[in-house]
This record gives structure tokens, sequence and C-alpha cells, in this order.
């Protein structure tokens, strides 16, 4: 019987690796690192290329009681969304690769408090942290600079850079050793564009990560999708400048949701509400693993778990 | 796989080696001036073939099989519900679209007593997202060691939806295909044992036949599909036996990829895929190349996500989907609650709709009719600008609902304030933040 010939693809490119976190011997604290990226071929496509890395999860933890989370999550986290140091704990043992420390938008932030908290959190856990601001760029601008100044040294992912910021994030990240989270709204070409200027500006392209944005299941969750298949195969063909790891943050995206967020004025057909929370979330992260997530920022534990699985799934070659 | 005109022109008389054919090159009969023009109008589907009196028997054979698709079109239908898989032509959405949204099949076992009431639920479900009703395809009886018919003419007469039916015992298979007459659905399936009697029923019953090998042997897969297609049995649909992430998306990825870059004919079906009660697996076979899909369990909270999730992939991407212009309530809104003008490409409305309605505020958001763009797009292509806005204004009667005549513009656009303020004089016009996110922040500090 004459056997029929798989095609593989002759990819040229490579993703690059990317280092999240020091321990002692590279200047930091952490207790491990994580290394992310290195694909040689399309998502677990194992039969044509190398997957050195699984894509790593970070769990989200903010500097203070959420007051718009739903109360699915609030309940599936407890006493600990009181104290981030006690969140970032919890979230390591619900089985996080990496904690992101994310400041909400109140009235008490001030360089201070950044440093403070900060310092908390590397205190109570040993794993890679990525920090976020509340996403207005000034504000991040104030608080991610002290923060780099606090951290100094441990690899931090420091978010969001995006175009009107990313002169003082990557000045900040360039003078304390830290990585930036480049992120773009949903396009191959200001991707690559965010991904030069930050270059030109000589922070090597080994501590950039890429933010294409997350649209929700539902909320635009195809067009990530897309722009992240159209840059991994881009990266895979040998572009440079689109070789960076992916961030995604579905978490975020999936809980803003009103099918995730809401149980009231909602159609019986939505079915269960937690039920139907945790797969928005589970549903949005999974697609972006299959487009090309290097990492994933989730926030309710049973999402980590099932996107844990997945991956562990998809990784056993 | 489509022949471009230069390829088809290979095959036409004026490239015959046959001096007979080719002394008919260029002979005009085709209404063409050349077999090269005609060539080109054929590659374009303009043209039939049927238009040229001389073309060769060999000819016509490969230009037929060249336009057939690739990936063979299979039809199921039930009691007045129809689905179509198949046909499909790209790997990767982006590169065209997605065609055929792969059908969603619940399983029930016929020694399962609840099956008729599980059929009744899948049949009656149906969902609105986004002014679509989304449904689930059918039902997938399986035959395990209970009364096979009875349960598939119990499923048939609780849910009009076509059937799938899972047994790999031809005499049981019969008697599912007797008790499921007047629906086409699809049997499951064809093995490297059986395929000869299976392949009898789906000839005898016409309904489409999947063919099972183990493993993902793609080899062994292809030899049954043709081994089956021998006994006239064109409708086929593959099962090459795998059950995990990991090897189903290897696979699925390579039969995709042989069918479509490769032309390879044994394996130019659709596939069908099990997830059994994983919805992360489920969601990879919508997304990675399934054709039918079958979950077990329903329960609307894992289905309705899973739903939005093939809309959502099979989305045409050159088509931006866009919303309805008009006036959209949210968090029911008092006249004194503020407006917001937005437009109506879907993503834009998203953002700002979902804003407004997670920062609890209540508010009137008014979509302007721009043509399906973002707001910057369309601002520079000229599809919203003061005219647009004042004229949705008008349209909509949105000041009739409200006490106040205030407006927010998106802050990309506030090079339109001036003109809006003579377009319409009685309004006050502010200027909201760029991106959406900040919009709850700005309503809490600017909206009192």
């Amino acid at each position: 019987m004459p056997t029929i010939e798989v095609p593989k693809e002759k990819w040229s490119g490579k993703v690059r690796e990317i280092t999240l976190g020091a321990t002692a011997a590279d200047g930091g604290t952490r207790a491990k690192t994580v290394t992310v990226g290195g694909e040689t071929t399309l998502p677990y496509l194992h039969f044509e290329g190398d997957i050195p890395h699984p894509p790593a999860i970070a769990i989200e933890v903010q500097d203070r009681k959420p007051a718009d989370w739903s109360p699915v999550l609030l309940e599936a986290w407890g006493d600990v969304t009181e104290d981030p140091a006690a969140w970032a704990k919890a979230a390591e043992e619900a089985g996080a690769d990496v904690v992101m420390l994310r400041f909400s938008l109140h009235d008490d932030l001030s360089a201070e408090y950044a440093r403070e908290t900060l310092r908390v959190v590397l205190d109570a856990t040993g794993l890679p942290l990525i920090v976020f601001g509340p996403g207005q760029a000034e504000l991040d601008n104030d608080l991610l600079v002290p923060v780099a100044e606090e951290g100094k040294g441990e690899k931090l992912v420091l978010g969001v850079c995006e175009d009107k910021n990313y002169r003082t994030i990557v000045a900040a990240a360039l003078a304390h050793g830290h990585l930036v989270d480049a992120r773009c709204p949903m396009d191959v070409n200001l991707s690559k564009q965010l991904n030069i200027l930050i270059s030109d500006m000589n922070l090597p392209l080994e501590r950039v990560v890429m933010d294409p944005t997350t649209g929700a299941l539902g909320y635009g969750m195809e067009y990530g999708y897309s722009v992240m298949e159209r840059l991994r195969l881009a990266a895979l063909q040998g572009d440079g400048m689109t070789q960076q790891p992916m961030l995604v943050t579905p978490g975020e995206e999936a809980w803003r949701a009103k099918e995730a967020r809401t149980e009231e004025g909602v159609p019986e057909a939505w079915g269960d509400w937690a039920e139907r929370a945790v797969n928005w979330e589970t549903l949005t992260a999974s697609a972006l693993v299959e487009s090309g997530a290097d990492i994933l920022v989730l926030r309710h534990p049973e999402s980590v778990k099932r996107v844990r699985a997945m991956i562990d799934a998809l990784m056993s070659n | 796989m489509a022949l471009s005109g230069l390829e088809i022109y290979k095959l036409l008389p004026a490239s015959s080696k046959d001096p007979e054919v080719k002394k008919h090159g260029n002979c005009k009969e085709c209404g063409f001036p050349t077999c090269l023009a005609f060539a080109m109008k054929l590659g374009q589907k303009q043209a039939e073939l049927s238009q040229c009196p001389y073309v060769e028997e060999e000819s016509k054979a490969q230009l037929e099989a060249s336009a057939a698709p690739p990936i063979r079109l299979i039809t199921l239908s039930g009691d007045g519900h129809k689905l179509e898989v198949g046909n499909e032509t790209v790997l990767f959405r982006h590169e065209k679209t997605f065609y055929h949204q792969p059908g969603l099949f619940v399983r029930v076992k016929d020694t399962q007593a609840d099956a008729a009431e599980v059929a009744k639920a899948v049949g009656e479900y149906t969902v609105d997202y986004v002014g679509m009703d989304l449904t689930l395809d059918g039902v997938a009886v399986e035959a395990d060691g209970g009364d096979f018919a009875a349960t598939v003419a119990a499923v048939k007469e609780a849910c009009p939806l076509p059937l799938v039916l899972l047994t790999e015992d031809p005499v049981t298979a019969e008697a599912g295909l007797k008790a499921a007459e007047g629906i086409q659905s699809l049997l499951w399936a064809a093995t490297p044992e059986n395929w000869e009697a299976m392949a009898k029923l789906a000839g005898e019953y016409k309904v489409p036949l999947a063919v099972h090998v183990d493993g993902g042997d793609v080899d062994a897969l292809a030899a049954l599909a043709e081994q089956v297609q021998g006994t006239g049995v064109e409708d086929i649909v593959l099962d090459p036996g795998v059950r995990d992430h990991v090897s189903s998306l290897s696979v699925f990825t390579q039969l995709r990829r042989l069918a479509l870059k490769k032309n390879e004919r044994k394996v130019g079906y659709p596939l069908i895929a099990f997830a059994g009660d994983d919805p992360v697996l489920a969601g990879q076979h919508i997304a990675k190349y399934a054709g039918f899909v079958v979950v077990d369990g329903f329960s609307p909270g894992t289905v309705y996500p899973l739903l939005v999730m093939r809309a959502n992939i099979f989305t045409d991407p050159q088509k931006p989907i866009q919303v309805k212009p008009g006036v959209y309530e949210i968090n029911n809104p008092k006249p004194s609650d503020p407006l917001m003008v937005t437009t109506n490409f879907s993503i834009t409305y998203f953002s700002v709709a979902n804003e407004i309605e997670s920062s609890g505020i209540p508010g009137w958001l008014l979509v302007a009719d721009a043509e399906g763009m973002s707001v910057l797009t369309a601002w520079a292509a000229g599809k919203f600008d003061a005219e647009r806005i004042a004229k949705s204004v008008t349209s909509t009667g949105i000041g009739e609902k409200l006490d106040h005549q205030r407006m927010v513009i998106p802050g990309h656009v506030a090079v339109l304030m001036g003109e809006l303020e003579e377009e319409l004089p009685d309004w006050e016009i502010n200027v909201g933040p760029r991106e959406a996110v900040d919009l709850p922040n700005f309503l809490k500090m600017q909206w009192g």
C-alpha cells in the first residue's frame, strides 16, 4: 500500500526564548524562573518542530479587594483578596507559574504605596511577577517606575507598555533589569512597530513580551485569535520583529463579560452561572492557547486547573 | 485544488499533442478569441468547459476533478433542520474564512433511560447571540447493548434534528437506519473489519458513512475511505480514532493539509471528533478542523459558550459583523442619564457597551450607522462625521427620551465637536475618553 506523505512545513524562524524572574544567582530573589517561547512550529504540532516550553499560567492578584469582581470569583478566593501577600501565596498554591500583581484604580495610589505593595508580594511568593498598573498610561508610569526601582534585578514584566507610554516603561525596564509587556490593539503591523520602537531604545528583544490584546469569547475573541495566528506565522517565516512570546489576559476579559459576571436578568438558555462563567474564561483561554499564547493571565482557580490540564495534554508527546 | 488559467490552457486544444485536436486550437467556437483567453475565463469561473467542443476526454476529467471541492460537502437533515459541513478551503480563518460550522451533537446511549428527554432538550435549545439564534445540530445515539432501534425511534420522535448512529455492528446499524427512515442521518462507523456490510447499508439507505480506524493511522484511514468509495458510497466522513488533545490536533491538521495543500482526494472529507465531557477539547475541535463534534451530556452552561465559540471562529473575517444602528439602553437608564455616541462596528459597540454595563452606571448608547467601521477608521473614511451623528440623533428621536441635551462623543473624534455644535445647536457636546476602558471613570468624574 502506498504511504501517504504527511506534509510538513519547513519553518525558518523561531520564537524568542524569554525568561521571567531572577534567582539569587542572577541578582534577584525568586525561588525559580519561568522560560517561555522557543517554538519552531505552530502550536503543539510536535511532528514538525519543537515546543520546548509549555505556556505559563499567571494568576491575577490585585493590590486590594477588587470592587468590581464577580461574586463567583470573590467566593472562589475567599478572604485572601483582602491581602495581596496572602493572595499571592494562595495563587502559588492554586498552581500559578507566575503571579500577576495588578494595581486597581483608587485614591491611595502613590509611589510609596506601589513600592510597599510590591515588597510584600515579593516576600510572600517565590514565583516571578508580572506587574500591571490600572491601565491609564500616566498613572501606570507613576506607579511602574517606582515598582521597577523597588524590584531591581527581579526581572519583573512591567505592563502595559503601549505607544503612549513605552518610553517611560522601557527606560525603567532598562535601568533596573526588567521586561516589558508591549501591548497593541489587535493589529499585526502595530505590534511589529512597537517592538521596533522598543528595540530602538536598546532594550534587548529577549526582554519584550508581545501583548496582542485579548477579546473575550463573544466579544471579539476571534480578532485576537487571528492576529495571534498571523503573528506566529510571520515569526516562523522569519520576521524577527514578530518573534516575541505572546501574553494574553483572558481572565480579565472573560470576567468582564456579562455572561461571567452576573446571574440577574440573563436568559434561561445561558444555564448555570458558575458553570457558564468558568467556561467563559476557560474557553477564551483555550482558544488562545491554540493560537499561540505563551503566557495566560487567569483569574479563577478552576479555570487554572482546566487550562493546566489542556496544556499538559498538548505538551505530552 | 483549483487550477490556474495557465494550467488550464495546457489542457485545451491549442496545447494538445494530438494534431487532430490541435488543429482546432484557437478556433473561437467557444466565443473567445483564443484558447488562452478561454482558459483565463475558465480559471475565473466565468466560462463553462462545455463551451469547447474539442476538448479531449482526458483533459475533461482532469478539469472536472480540479473543480470538485477539496473537502467534500456532506449534508445531514432532520425534520426541517439541515446541516452542511465540508467545502473548506483554508487552514487559517484569516486566509479567507471558514465556511461551514461543525455540527454539534450530544451523545445518548440506548441504555440511558432519559435518552428521549435529553434529545427533546437538545432539539428545543436555542439561544440568542448578537441577534442570531444559535442551536445545536443533533443527537448521536450510541448502541450500548440496549434497544437501539427503539431508542433511535424515540429520539427521532422527540427531536427534529439530524442524528448520528453510533454502532459498528451492521445488524444493529440496519435496525437503527430503519427506525430513522425519512431523515438523513450519519452512520458511524465502517472499520477495516466491517466496511463491506456498512458500505452496503450506506448505499441502500442513502446516508453518509463515517470510516473509523484506530490511533490516528492516516494511511489506514485513506485506504479504508478508498475501499468504501469504491463501492459507490460518495458521502464519507473520517474518524482517525484520536480522542486526546495533542494527537487530534496533529492528525486533524495533517488531514486538512493533505486535503487542501496536496489535493489528496482519499482524505478529502469532513472529520468527526468525540470530545467526551471536556468542553475545552470540544473547543479545540471547533477551531481546529472538525466537521462534526460529538459531546457527552447536555448542559446550557456549557453548550452556550461552545455555540458562541463556534459562531466566533466561523465569523467571516472579511466582513466585520455590525450591530444595528439605533439607541441601546444599558443598565435601565432614566431620562437624566448620560448619552454616549459610538459606531456600529461590532467590536467597537461591544467594547463600549461592556464597559458601561460592567461599571453599573446607567446610560444611553447611540450607535450611528458608520457602515460597520471602528471610530477612527469610520472618521477617516467620512462615515462618522457630524452630519451622520446629527442624523442618527434626529432619526432615533433620542432627544425625546432624555431630560437633557448633552452627549459624549469618543475622544478620538474630538475634532467633530465644532461641527456637531453647528449641526445640533441645542446640544452640549462633551468629548469623552479615547478608549472605552476609560469611560466608567470619565462618567463618574464628568457626569453629575
